[in-house]
């Protein structure tokens, strides 16, 4: 899990342009959204393109997002549980 | 003092019809124009609902009575369509010394031949023709060019709101004593471009689009043009053409808010519709039908909806969103609901909001389920709001009527 | 009529807040002319700027650096003049579907709509004021100042933030290099008036203008009036409209002291403008310009952009040498454009 959280969290930083953050800034509990990093809902749909690219796995609906972006630490629990299953 | 604007032209191709009589028709039918995708090569084609127009370019050609000697997009094709009607409607080639513009709504321009040849473009010759037809001034001057205009003209890009924006700077040109008569809307052809695009942002319905309703999930895109002729009062005692009606009001705000969502309380929608209404003479128990926005978001139609409850506070009007018939005709749509509006305004009906059936929880108001025949109207809004918060709105009045 | 009261532009040349005019004058050897970009981080917060593009910071700063440079608060309108918007995204998108339509991000689709730029300066400024954007070719920015003024005249803006941007990258030009109106490689850019190599030299920039009801103390110029032609039958139709277009104004052929023209190095498009001088305006002293920002949709902004610095200063830098001579006095100043001969543009500047 741990080694899939650096992982993420370099993945976010890229994907999301956090040119002034390091993976040592990012608490993996800690909110990705509004207070946390501050990021947005375009940064929600930019994460989903995430998960589909690098992990293969699919959000049809946006709204699901909320839930599995909460924090890094809840994003690679949706993955582990997801590639699981494929 | 200046002009009053008087509407003596329409021109109107969508999935429901190739001229306004046709899209009249399928209004009054209840026939929707949202189907399966036909014309464009994606793999979204099983994926998606959208309005296409039915012809192919070719058919479009024929349709325009255009000779091959030019590269048309189609976007260029429905605008030359459009437009032609629009002109010959008002027949106003027979007076010369009539300072006529062209403004003209598009975003996606000439990307239709553009995505299909980008390689091309990168790596050889073969398609060079299509280089220049890319950009979005291309199908206005080809439209000018079809017609013989050579007054101004400019093109307008605020995304969903482009050609009521086109439709007010026209009017605006025309009050400051620029122009004596203006064609202006807007074309927008669907492109694998914005489709991709508009699915990236997750905002695109699998099923037919249910606006206003509870259970909303999202646009159908679609296809299409609308252009209006317009007139000064001056002019048209020269022209003698048949005043369809009057536009009487206008107004544009921006959200200022977020790149692609609407605020939650619609400030840029209240803002745009408070001064077109300010500017009509109107007053909101005056209004008879607003022609909303209606994309059948979750965010837009809930943003609109309290702007139109703060604006109509205690009466709204009837209110309904046209676009479960023509799709979101996007550039196009603003001049596309507009002529809805007037067709509405002429023929005294209220256009249903149709797939409508759970009232969203945060409004008062209810959109209207079904065609409402035999209405007195005078007053009609027409609401159109793009990306970036660019909100537009417009108030045309029945001709005569003071 | 109005007044320009404040300039923000990012150009090729040294144009940032508190350089010298045009001093000292860059010299290009790439491609392009590229334009000079300041420290976005002195504009727009990092974490708003960071999925911004190239194109978007250049349009936001040069809105913010216009604003200050105007010394108001809040514009009362925002327009914007593009004629290809953000090429850098549209690019992105296209690549990916020639691909696979998958993985397709929704910034570069959001960037690519042209209105991004006009949207994201009234974010950046919170302004809830009248907001458009025209792309049409060379009329692109024409239109916008057109709008402003009409926006004065109504008396529904004070102060309108109006202004012209567009970019270029090396893909682009190598797709418009293949319709043989540009040149094909590398010059030096002060080199352009003497090349062998034919064709238009490409270049991009960004300006925005306070264009003001009420001359102030940080009035630049006072921007008379603006006039488009679409596809002239000839260039006797062209100095037509030009003696028109100045004669509405007030003024006869005479009392124009300054033509900045649209040369930009292709040999037929500069022939169409320097018959058009001469056939119009034989003594008006004129200058070609586009070896400092090389050629572009809204290129008439940098031209303004001289114009009123030109007025203000009653100064022509040395890099902008006058034919025939140097005027006697700088007055009334004509900026004329062209788009391959289908789209002339006229404004008119004076003191």
């Amino acid at each position: 899990m741990d080694e899939l959280i650096n992982k993420l969290k370099k993945e976010v930083i890229t994907q999301l342009n956090l040119e002034d953050i390091s993976v040592d800034d990012i608490n993996p509990d800690a909110p990705l959204f509004g207070e946390g990093l501050g990021l947005d809902s375009i940064d929600a749909l930019e994460l989903i393109v995430l998960l589909e690219k690098n992990y293969g796995i699919k959000i049809e609906d946006p709204k699901d997002g909320k839930k599995i972006f909460y924090s890094i630490r809840t994003m690679a629990e949706y993955i582990t549980e997801h590639q699981k299953k494929a | 003092m200046p002009s009053r604007i008087f509407v003596t032209g329409l021109g109107f191709i969508s999935g429901m019809g190739s001229n306004v009589q046709e899209n009249l028709t399928s209004l009054l039918n209840l026939r929707s124009a949202i189907g399966p995708i036909r014309h464009i090569e994606t793999n979204l084609k099983d994926e998606l609902a959208v309005s296409e127009v039915l012809m192919t370019n070719e058919e479009l050609m024929k349709y325009a009575g255009l000779q091959n000697t030019e590269v048309y997009t189609r976007n260029t094709l429905l605008g030359i369509v459009a437009a032609n009607e629009a002109f010959s409607h008002a027949c106003l080639n027979n007076h010369p010394g009539i300072r006529i513009g062209l403004i003209s709504g598009t975003t996606v321009g000439g990307m239709d031949e553009c995505e299909k040849y980008y390689q091309d473009f990168l790596t050889n010759d073969s398609k060079n023709s299509f280089i220049s037809t890319y950009d979005c001034a291309d199908s206005t001057e080809k439209i000018a060019d079809n017609l013989g205009l050579k007054g101004f003209m400019t093109t307008i890009s605020t995304a969903c709101s482009s050609a009521a924006n086109s439709i007010m700077f026209a009017s605006r040109l025309m009050k400051a004593g620029k122009l004596d008569c203006a064609i202006a809307g807007g074309t927008e052809s669907l492109t694998k471009f914005h489709l991709n695009g508009f699915n990236a942002l997750k905002i695109l319905d699998k099923q037919p689009c249910r606006p206003f309703d509870a259970t909303r999930n999202g646009i159908n895109l679609g296809e299409g043009a609308a252009y209006l002729v317009m007139e000064t009062e001056e002019t048209n005692k020269k022209t003698g053409n048949t005043v369809i009606c009057e536009l009487v009001g206008y107004g544009n705000a921006c959200e200022a808010f977020h790149q692609t969502a609407s605020s939650p309380d619609g400030t840029g929608a209240y803002l745009a519709m408070k001064k077109a209404l300010d500017m009509s003479g109107e007053t909101p128990d005056t209004v008879d039908y607003i022609n909303a926005h209606g994309t059948g978001t979750d965010n837009n139609d809930l943003s609109e909806g309290r702007a139109i409850e703060k604006l109509f506070t205690g009466k709204v009007p009837y209110v309904s969103s046209t676009k479960p018939f023509t799709g979101h005709m996007t550039s196009a749509a603003g001049s596309a609901e507009a002529i809805i509006s007037i067709l509405g305004l002429q023929n005294g009906i209220i256009w249903p909001n149709m797939n409508f059936s759970n009232p969203m929880p945060e409004l008062q108001f209810r959109p209207a389920g079904e065609m409402i025949r035999s209405v007195n109207m005078k007053v009609v809004m027409s609401n159109s709001f793009g990306f970036g918060g660019n909100d537009s709105s417009l108030i045309f009045k029945k001709h005569g009527i003071h | 009529m109005a007044y320009i009261n404040g300039i923000g532009i990012i150009s090729p040349q040294n144009t940032l807040p508190g350089s010298d005019f045009l001093e000292p004058v860059v010299e290009h050897t790439s491609e392009f002319l590229k334009s000079i970009e300041p420290v976005y981080k002195s504009y727009i917060d990092p974490m708003a700027s960071r999925r911004m593009s190239r194109l978007i910071k250049m349009g936001i700063s040069s809105a913010k650096i216009c604003v200050q440079d105007a010394g108001i608060e809040m514009p009362d309108a925002i327009i914007t003049g593009t004629g290809l918007g953000s090429v850098e995204d549209t690019e992105k998108i296209l690549g990916e579907l020639s691909k696979e339509e998958k993985f397709l991000n929704p910034t570069p689709f959001i960037q690519s709509t042209y209105n991004t730029i006009s949207s994201q300066i009234a974010i950046n400024l919170k302004c809830h004021q009248y907001n458009s954007t025209y792309v049409h070719r060379c009329f692109s920015l024409e239109s916008c100042l057109i709008d402003a003024l009409l926006q004065i005249e109504e008396g529904t803006a004070v102060n309108v933030l109006a202004g012209g941007i567009d970019e270029m990258t090396l893909n682009h030009l190598s797709i418009i290099r293949r319709l043989g109106l540009w040149k094909r490689e590398a010059i030096r850019n002060l080199d352009l008036w003497s090349s062998k190599v034919p064709g238009a030299l490409a270049g991009e920039g960004a300006a925005y203008f306070i264009i003001s009801e009420e001359r102030t103390d940080k009035t630049y110029a006072c921007l008379a009036a603006v006039e488009t032609l679409y596809k002239p039958e000839s260039t006797d139709k062209t100095a037509e409209t030009v003696v028109r277009f100045i004669s509405e104004n007030g003024l006869k052929p005479e009392d124009v002291d300054l033509v900045l023209m649209g040369n930009n190095g292709n040999e037929e498009h500069d022939r169409i403008c320097n018959d058009v001088i001469e056939h119009a305006l034989p003594s008006a002293s004129h200058m070609v310009y586009k070896h400092l920002c090389g050629e572009y949709h809204t290129v008439s902004g940098f031209a303004l952009y001289l114009a009123a610095n030109i007025l203000r200063k009653q100064f022509i830098p040395s890099s902008l040498p006058c034919l025939p001579k140097s005027p006697g006095k700088l007055q009334n100043i004509l900026i004329h454009n062209h788009f391959w001969n289908t789209d002339h543009s006229f404004i008119l500047v004076r003191r």
